[in-house]
């Protein structure tokens, strides 16, 4: 792929539709990975009340983007603003308000489903044992609360990470690639999720090769 | 978004230090293996080299002093690797907790679980090669005091190379430069004893020693951790 083929902010249509209030404002992300650049001049805004879907094909950085906004990556030029103040001056208000599933989802396979939720509530926001196990029946995890995740199946691992979403009140959701393992009342269970996380003022990025039927969903092309 | 409080440092320092028991718990041969390692190594010098009292006395503070920094290099290898594989360790560093706490805690578990056992049955160990009673109290006293340390210098080792496939020996080559020291005042302290010598000037630089790793150690260990996540 060449650097010719990066398309950048044209391609978000959110000037128009500026109603919520800015979350994230990224400003001229440049990224370049083994000579190749990935990306460059990206510029977009990532208001209240939206899903910004970014697609691409294999490679194209998806997951880099991803994870240099989260602060997992620093390889890149360019600054990512969270309510107006730059992310890396206030890291901590960032992370308070920031809930990252990745493509290892976060779940300790020798622990349950209940012990997992536990630790990652407690790293957030503390939530008892009656709001972890109805979040887990919600996901359809009923019946395995007390099993180890290893005895689960990717899919089912996947809906442990999601029962996070309902958990959390992080304003900015950053999901990659949520919906690969998860069977068809799955991705109907997450859309719902995000349509609901949206319409409360929250905002969601997600990578995904799925066809997210959300309302207020905005593309972001890459490669 | 109904505002629930959000969890302070010490409570999140608390859960990562349970989660990190019940791992440990539910994987038991971590654990175990250096444990087991430790007491091999130990009982097959008396085989090896001769079974005389007067030979064994001699060089049992050296023994159990090498065998404890082998067994903590064995153990130190899976502190954060089932992390890193499984995603949690993105999760430790993106709480809005001060990693420097997240990663003492994930030391201190270690370390009860993998050091403590270790400390404990030392001095049976040093009963079989004869070490002279004199000793025992000090030798007791200087891996109380050297084991955290070596936790606390492995765990940097261990956070840089986390994020590679193969390790292999990088991990010892890492360490053992600065694990030296601690195995050469352990050693003297209890050879002062031994020689009904005080041993509080080497302990005492131990516990320097200590109070330099723990308030340092796991700030290097998490920017380490910050680079092999990258």
């Amino acid at each position: 792929m060449s650097a010719a083929a990066i398309e950048s902010a044209h391609n978000v249509p959110n000037a128009d539709s500026s109603d919520g209030e800015v979350l994230l404002d990224i400003r001229d992300l440049f990224c370049e990975r083994d000579d190749r650049i990935l990306f460059q001049h990206l510029n977009f805004k990532l208001r209240a009340g939206e899903v910004l879907q970014v697609h691409g094909s294999n490679g194209s950085g998806k997951t880099t983007l991803l994870r240099i906004i989260c602060g997992l990556n620093d390889s890149y030029q360019g600054a990512i603003y969270w309510q107006g103040t730059e992310v890396v001056e206030h890291l901590e208000d960032f992370y308070s308000a920031l809930l990252y599933i990745g493509h290892r989802v976060g779940v300790s396979k020798v622990l349950t489903p209940v012990e997992n939720l536990r630790w990652s509530c407690s790293l957030q926001r503390q939530r008892d044992d009656a709001a972890i196990y109805s979040a887990l029946a919600t996901v359809d995890l009923r019946g395995f609360e007390e099993s180890q995740c290893f005895t689960l199946s990717a899919g089912q691992q996947q809906r442990v990470s999601l029962a996070r979403l309902l958990l959390s009140d992080a304003r900015l959701w950053i999901l990659d690639e949520p919906f690969a393992t998860l069977d068809a009342s799955g991705v109907e269970q997450l859309e719902g999720l995000l349509s609901k996380h949206a319409n409360s003022g929250g905002a969601v990025l997600v990578t995904t090769h799925h066809q997210l039927r959300v309302p207020k969903l905005q593309r972001l092309s890459l490669g | 978004m109904n505002p629930t409080p959000a969890t302070s440092t010490s409570a999140a320092f608390l859960a990562t230090l349970r989660r990190d028991f019940l791992i440990a718990y539910k994987r038991k041969h971590d654990v175990v293996n250096p444990f087991m390692f430790f007491v091999i190594v130990v009982s097959l010098f008396p085989v090896g080299i001769s079974p005389d009292p007067v030979k064994l006395a001699e060089i049992a503070a050296g023994v159990i002093w090498i065998a404890v920094l082998l067994a903590s290099m064995l153990s130190m290898d899976s502190l954060y690797r089932a992390d890193f594989e499984d995603g949690s360790l993105e999760q430790l560093l993106l709480s809005p907790h001060p990693l420097y706490f997240m990663v003492l805690a994930k030391n201190i578990s270690h370390w009860l679980v993998s050091g403590l056992p270790v400390v404990l049955i030392s001095p049976i160990l040093a009963y079989m090669l004869n070490l002279p009673a004199a000793a025992y109290f000090t030798l007791l006293l200087s891996l109380l005091i050297g084991t955290p340390i070596l936790s606390l210098l492995g765990s940097i080792a261990v956070a840089l190379t986390v994020g590679l496939g193969s390790r292999g020996l990088i991990l010892a080559v890492i360490t053992l430069p600065m694990s030296v020291p601690v195995l050469i005042f352990g050693t003297l302290a209890v050879q002062a004893s031994v020689n009904t010598m005080s041993p509080a000037g080497y302990l005492a630089l131990m516990l320097a020693m200590l109070a330099a790793a723990i308030s340092l150690g796991p700030l290097a260990s998490a920017a380490a951790l910050r680079i092999s996540v990258d």
